[in-house]
């Protein structure tokens, strides 16, 4: 069970809803996924097209928590903007705290993130920091009261996967509140290694929204995240140099 | 009276009064959107209420994909 906050979630994996293809494969891959947890952002209505479909008006919103995103804020004050336009929905009292500090790789500003996660607690958001693989900073954050820390596992959409397994380590080791590897994801096994180093869960959309088949990858990782986690929870065994048999050494029949 | 709604200056009809009247002008008031004025964000509650004046500044936003 993943607790954030006040609330408990069966599924480890949260989706992101940006970039599919289609809003039926969509709903399928959401479907599939067995998530509880999806993000959003928050954008600009075209008002002069008011049927233009809404994916978000197309779901039960009562069959998940609604996690919108701060994406596009240049600094801490347009972030703090953001979630309370997003709380206005009435819908959601979670946000994702994203502030990018730099264009071409996405990495999120240290400075304006920490700003924004501080003034967002205040306010009685439940606050989830996308923040990069810094270890002090995670840990700064949880001492401000984030309610669970994202660390990017590479660049967002960016599929390379987990880039310093080591600093992320030192972040689930430190953290009393729950890590959620956000970002950079690219294949179940990534996924599954975020697991298996001890994270709470992850987060991810282009892996699934862009992949050739979206409602298979989504199904994907849904047992990649639940493998890894179980695999966590057995205990790995060492590795060791050498090899050790698995069958008896002893008792062999020669002629 | 004109309105600077989602960055751009627009004539509305005068017969709208609030911001109620504004979302069913622009047939938007079925759908999940967020409005705020002049900096305020408002409830949804009370959108039927707050009038509307020449010269607001209106960003009226809704929820997209995102990840």
């Amino acid at each position: 069970m993943l607790k954030i906050g006040s609330q408990e979630f069966q599924s480890r994996l949260l989706l992101g809803t940006g970039k599919y293809p289609d809003f039926d494969i969509q709903k399928k891959a959401v479907e599939v996924s067995g998530t509880d947890i999806l993000t959003f952002t928050v954008r600009r209505m075209n008002i002069f097209e008011p049927s233009q479909p809404n994916f978000l008006e197309q779901l039960d919103v009562d069959k998940y928590t609604l996690l919108p995103n701060t994406a596009g804020a240049k600094n801490a004050e347009e972030a703090v903007r953001h979630a309370k336009l997003a709380k206005a929905s009435g819908l959601c009292d979670m946000i994702k705290v994203e502030v990018i500090g730099c264009d071409k790789t996405l990495l999120p500003d240290p400075v304006e993130t920490l700003k924004a996660t501080e003034e967002l607690i205040k306010e009685g958001f439940t606050v989830l920091p996308y923040t990069s693989d810094d270890v002090v900073l995670a840990r700064r954050l949880e001492e401000l009261g984030a309610h669970a820390i994202m660390p990017g596992a590479s660049p967002i959409g960016s599929g390379q996967g987990i880039i310093n397994r080591e600093n992320l380590r030192f972040i689930i080791e430190q953290s009393r509140v729950p890590v959620i590897v956000d970002a950079g994801i690219g294949s179940p096994s990534d996924a599954a290694q975020a697991m298996e180093l001890g994270a709470d869960g992850v987060l991810l959309n282009t892996a699934v929204s862009a992949a050739e088949d979206p409602v298979k990858m989504a199904e994907a990782m849904k047992l990649a995240i639940e493998a890894g986690r179980l695999g966590y929870e057995a205990g790995r065994i060492p590795k060791k140099r050498y090899a050790t048999a698995s069958s008896p050494m002893e008792g062999m029949s020669r002629t | 009276m004109k309105l600077r709604i989602n960055g751009e200056w627009l004539t509305v009809p005068e017969t709208i009064h609030t911001v109620g009247d504004l979302l069913s002008h622009f047939q938007l008031d079925q759908r999940v959107v967020i409005v705020e004025q002049n900096e305020t964000i408002l409830e949804k509650e009370s959108r039927s209420e707050i009038k509307v004046q020449d010269g607001d500044i209106i960003e009226i936003v809704q929820f997209v994909g995102g990840g």
